[in-house]
């Protein structure tokens, strides 16, 4: 019945930790967008794409006491991690879950900085653009971030790599 | 010939019970107004299934557009005043304000659910595409459209003028928290919309309010707070949206299995095959869904009839508290059910706070969403939570929950399964 609850918590328990919460939001939006079965709903806010149904499962989750949320005291900001709980696992035992390949791609999205996945996307978030308008328009809307010319390159590079791997997969 | 960029000759205004009046100066918004597109919005309320709670709540988004639009032009007045506005943002940031929500179809929400549509792709679709509206904007320029799609996406250069139409204190909910508050009845919900206007300030690319103004800031957020408890989220709307998904899931099953409906559901059957053009959903309005649940009381799958009955003539579900993590109950639930011949699928759904995610105020985390400011007297800006204690206590606080709902006539009547039906009873209690 939370079907989409025990995929969010299968992708953590594949990423064994996720620091930050915007980590969270670009990970699951890169996924969705190589079609992996997610079906959070997501609009392009301030810092790219969010979804705000994702963030509800999530404090659902600890809530329930299936995860596990460690907030730390950054100064002018907090930062959250994210875990598995031994009752996220029990759980998860409940739910057949047919999602191949997420495990790998989970981790190497996890092992990628949270400017780096807010780039890439943003990147995916407008990818019915043409290449050039694509650019364009991520360093109108990422003015702040200041993304390089390389970033940009990398980032697209990265998503080739991404959905190169999900087509084997 | 007219230009839209022209003050009509003489200032138009609409009687509103939110705002007292709205206003209009120019030809454009006149103009967008009187759009068939626009005009639709009449004929979908603001709440969707919420008048089955609250008797009052029939208000539409026509007039939710409305009050976005003189809550928008009213902080540019300020701004003007203090003269913190680029003028050639004026036209843009009033369009989005008026057609934010041109892209709700009826039920929006739940239809959104079941068919995998999208209300904001509709928006930038209509503003866009062949329509009366993009007609209209396009007369103030060939990328004029453009812009005001931008703004609504959040995807416009100029911050400002988005964070207006949409931020976590903004036109918008500003304008849906008290008109909601009006129509229901309640009387939370209510905030000294006055006082937010005259401390709201420009800080770079967003919006920040004065520290003196902080009380006024307070109100706003627990009127939030008490709208989504009270409101928004009330268990026996909850039970009309449950219904009313599956009376779509239901439908659109049937047709696909190729079932012959008494009437065709012509306007329907694009949502179905999932090839629904603009035109297409432009057609759809709540009066048009309800008479389609209307006919379908009478049609032969007992299903259908039955949900489109308990909606028309609100025998809503009932609801117990359900815990996730009660694996077996849940199970043996469904077991009865089914032994019962009550099919599980449509007359057994949890429904979870984050089925309707209405956001809270959240502080978050640097990067996540963009908080609420405060301009301290030293120039400096703070959060809204580290300085207020009443929005940190909230901000903090358990808001989630899950409800299990039932058809309890179902349950209770059945006169055959005696022991299941016992069963039955004691799990749901």
């Amino acid at each position: 019945m939370l079907e989409d609850h025990a995929k969010l918590l299968r992708l953590i328990q594949y990423a064994g930790e996720v620091t930050g919460r915007k980590k969270l939001q670009k990970i699951l939006y890169i996924l969705k967008k190589l079609d992996f079965p997610f079906r959070e709903k997501y609009e392009f806010h301030f810092y790219g794409p969010y979804s705000e149904e994702l963030s509800l499962q999530i404090e659902e989750l600890c809530n329930l006491n299936l995860l596990s949320e460690v907030r730390e005291d950054k100064g002018g900001y907090h930062q959250y991690r994210y875990s598995l709980t031994q009752e996220g696992e029990r759980f998860l035992s409940y739910y057949e879950l047919q999602m191949d390949g997420l495990k790998d791609l989970t981790g190497e999205l996890n092992a990628q900085s949270s400017r780096f996945l807010e780039l890439v996307s943003t990147l995916l978030f407008f990818d019915d653009l043409p290449r050039d308008l694509l650019i364009e328009k991520v360093k109108v809307v990422k003015q702040k971030q200041n993304y390089s010319d390389e970033e940009i390159e990398s980032a697209l590079t990265y998503i080739e790599h991404l959905q190169t791997t999900r087509s084997v997969s | 010939m007219t230009k839209p960029f022209e003050p009509l000759d003489e200032e138009k205004v609409f009687k509103d019970p939110v705002h007292h009046y709205i206003h209009v100066y120019e030809r454009l918004i006149w103009d967008l107004i009187g759009t068939k597109e626009f005009q639709r919005l009449r004929r979908i309320r603001q709440l969707g299934t919420t008048y089955l709670t609250f008797h009052g709540a029939e208000h539409s988004r026509f007039s939710h557009s409305l009050g976005v639009y003189e809550i928008t032009r009213r902080i540019i007045e300020g701004f003007e005043a203090r003269d913190e506005w680029d003028p050639s943002e004026k036209l843009i940031c009033l369009s989005a304000a008026l057609l934010h929500d041109v892209g709700h179809g009826p039920f929006s929400h739940s239809f959104e659910k079941v068919f995998g549509t999208d209300h904001e792709n509709f928006t930038r679709s209509i503003i866009l595409g062949d329509t009366e509206i993009h007609a209209v904007l396009e007369r103030m320029g060939a990328d004029f459209p453009e812009k005001v799609a931008d703004v609504i996406a959040k995807t416009y250069e100029n911050k400002l003028v988005v964070s207006l139409i949409s931020s976590q204190i903004d036109a918008d909910r500003m304008d849906y928290l008290l008109r909601d508050a009006y129509y229901t009845g309640v009387s939370y919900g209510h905030f000294d919309l006055e006082r937010i206007w005259r401390v709201m300030r420009q800080r770079e690319d967003q919006v920040v309010f004065k520290r003196s103004g902080m009380h006024a800031v307070e109100d706003y957020i627990m009127s939030r707070y008490q709208m989504y408890w009270q409101v928004y989220f009330h268990p026996v709307t909850r039970s009309a949206e449950v219904i009313l998904r599956k009376i779509l899931h239901r439908a659109k099953f049937l047709y696909q299995s190729g079932y012959s409906f008494q009437v065709e559901p012509t306007l329907l059957i694009p949502l179905f095959r999932e090839d629904m053009t603009l035109q297409d959903y432009l057609k759809l309005d709540e009066s048009v869904i309800l008479y389609y649940f209307s006919i379908w009381q009478d049609e032969a799958d007992p299903i259908l009839s039955d949900l489109c009955s308990r909606f028309v003539n609100r025998r809503l579900f009932k609801y117990t508290e359900y815990v996730p993590t009660n694996y077996e109950v849940y199970a043996e639930l469904r077991n009865a059910f089914k032994k019962a011949g009550i099919d599980p699928e449509y007359y057994l759904v949890v429904d979870s706070s984050s089925d309707l995610p209405y956001d809270f105020y959240r502080p978050g985390e640097e990067g996540e969403r963009l908080p609420i400011n405060l301009l301290m007297p030293d120039g400096s800006l703070r959060e809204l939570s580290r300085e207020s204690d009443v929005v940190e206590a909230i901000s903090g606080k358990k808001r989630t929950d899950h409800k299990l709902y039932y058809p309890a006539d179902f349950v209770y009547d059945l006169s055959t399964h005696r022991k299941i039906k016992q069963r039955m009873i004691e799990l749901l209690n």
